[in-house]
């Protein structure tokens, strides 16, 4: 015997309440009614919502900088890192006037994730040295198609933080901040 | 006019009676599936049905109106008559049993002419319930044999033996009662339970025999073998959709409400209130109907939901230990407690 967890099975012959089942039913439906009294282990989901830990893993966020610039530069860390290899992106360079939209001379034209097949392990945050991808506290909602889970670029940019500073601080909740070079 | 000497306003009389009968049947099975649903929900910490109307009460209308708008199938190889004489015949014996219950007191008129409110006084009243009750088993077999498929045949049998196993006891039960009244006619056995008290103070024993056979008469957990999902994959009506399947799940819920009118009549006097003598209120005689009609009603949702409460907490039996409770343990206990009531009230009439 490995464990000493092991119970041998009571084999005895029923006793005569045991065995009219009654009162053994009488006491199941006292454990049943019991419950009718507790309190319930669900919630109403769309108007109730549980809160996450600060360090919930739900739908990616691309981040901008505080002027709004993207800071994702598509070195692909994050699609190398990627165990699901979930993350597609298409590299170009910074025209000259597009200053203000990207930070550094690479930019990501195109950057897919397929929430599918995302595991939602949060490896292309920690793989990104540029603070341009995390994970935010929602999760990804329901879809009637596939195609409606790749999640492209705009689905995933968080809101400009000059000309839609609302949505921006929303969108950012309780993260800080952070501004690595 | 004078047709065939028949009073053509008794007739309308007992034509709205029975309409509002059958309504009030449909009504109250609607809405114990959705209690059924509720109850499942509370006893195992959820809420259950909520997004249909205020506290999801308009989800049985929405069940109802999907199950009228599903595809219906015939299978091909089914007995096409059969298959759909099955669930009218359910649905027929569950709504005809509700005939001789007495749903309140009876109503007096000014004139001073009374108006049962039941719709047939027959002077065999339970003895019809159960004739009634036992042609129940054709549509459960006729259903099951018409649609051509092992599982529902299997289900079906099952069904039958089991119905026609748990009549027994049932009846024998019932006997001790009909001691008491000596009389089969339903108003007079809730006659009887209001000068003498009510039958489960000196029929307990009874009351449990006839509630359990009740159980597996409708086909409810524990007993509820012929829908066994898993190893008859639905039961005997396996094969039905649309509205026939509701037909069947609605005759179940129909049976129900219409076992625990008889259970609440038979052994918890009707419409009888307790403790209280109601005729030294003075109130006139349409509240006084009103009021015990509520009695009766609170009664029957007492047992429906003693009903709900057992299907959540108790798992299914096995086919033989139903067959063993019924045949080796009811029916000698039921025996017993007919010989011993007879004696007793032997003993207490000399």
């Amino acid at each position: 015997m490995l464990t000493q967890r092991a119970k041998p099975v009571d084999r005895k012959p029923m006793t005569f309440l045991e065995s009219i089942y009654l009162w053994n039913i009488v006491k199941g439906m006292g454990i049943t009614i019991s419950h009718l009294f507790k309190k319930k282990a669900t919630i109403n989901y769309p108007e109730q919502k549980r809160t996450f830990s600060k360090v919930f893993r739900g739908l990616h966020v691309l981040n901008r900088d505080a002027e709004g610039r993207e800071n994702c530069t598509a070195c692909g860390l994050c699609a190398v890192a990627c165990p699901a290899e979930a993350i597609t992106m298409e590299a170009a360079e910074r025209l000259p006037g597009e200053e203000h939209l990207y930070r550094e001379e690479k930019y990501a034209v195109k950057y897919e994730i397929n929430m599918l097949r995302c595991i939602f392990c949060g490896l292309c945050e920690e793989a990104c040295p540029k603070d341009a991808i995390y994970l935010s506290q929602t999760f990804a909602p329901a879809n009637y198609g596939r195609k409606g889970f790749i999640y492209k670029k705009e689905d995933l940019l968080i809101p400009h933080p000059v000309n839609d500073k609302e949505a921006y601080e929303k969108a950012l909740g309780e993260r800080e901040v952070i501004n690595k070079n | 006019m004078i047709l065939l000497s028949i009073d053509l306003w008794f007739i309308l009389g007992k034509a709205i009676l029975i309409a509002a009968i059958i309504g009030l049947s449909f009504f109250i099975a609607m809405y114990t599936t959705y209690a059924e649903r509720k109850v499942a929900a509370w006893l195992q910490d959820r809420r259950g049905p909520n997004r249909a109307g205020p506290f999801g009460i308009f989800q049985p209308l929405a069940d109802g109106g999907k199950l009228f708008f599903k595809e219906e199938i015939i299978p091909l190889a089914s007995n096409k008559i059969l298959f759909i004489l099955g669930p009218g015949l359910a649905m027929i014996t569950a709504l005809v049993t509700s005939t001789v219950i007495p749903w309140a007191a009876p109503f007096v008129t000014k004139g001073g002419s009374v108006i049962p409110m039941q719709v047939a006084d027959v002077d065999m009243g339970i003895l019809l319930v159960f004739s009634v009750v036992s042609v129940g088993v054709y549509g459960i077999m006729i259903g099951g044999w018409a649609s051509n498929n092992k599982f529902s045949l299997m289900a079906a049998i099952r069904g039958a033996s089991q119905m026609v196993s748990y009549e027994l006891p049932m009846g024998l039960a019932l006997i001790a009662v009909l001691f008491m009244t000596g009389s089969l006619q339903m108003s007079e056995i809730v006659r009887s339970q209001v000068e003498n008290g009510w039958h489960i103070i000196y029929q307990p024993l009874g009351f449990i025999i006839f509630f359990v056979c009740a159980l597996a008469e409708c086909n409810r957990t524990p007993f509820d073998l012929p829908e066994a999902e898993n190893e008859l994959n639905f039961g005997y009506h396996q094969e039905y959709s649309s509205m026939k399947l509701g037909f069947y799940l609605f005759a179940e819920y129909i049976n129900m409400f219409i076992s625990s009118a008889v259970m609440a009549t038979v052994y918890f006097g009707g419409y009888d209130i307790p403790f209280v003598d109601e005729s030294t209120w003075g109130l006139s005689p349409f509240w006084m109907s009103m009021i015990s009609f509520g009695v009766l009603m609170a009664k029957i949702s007492f047992f429906l939901f003693v009903f709900l409460w057992i299907r959540w907490t108790i798992p299914r039996f096995r086919y033989d230990q139903l067959m063993n409770l019924g045949w080796k343990k009811l029916i000698p206990l039921a025996l017993a407690n007919m010989i011993i009531s007879a004696a007793v009230m032997l003993l207490l009439k000399k």
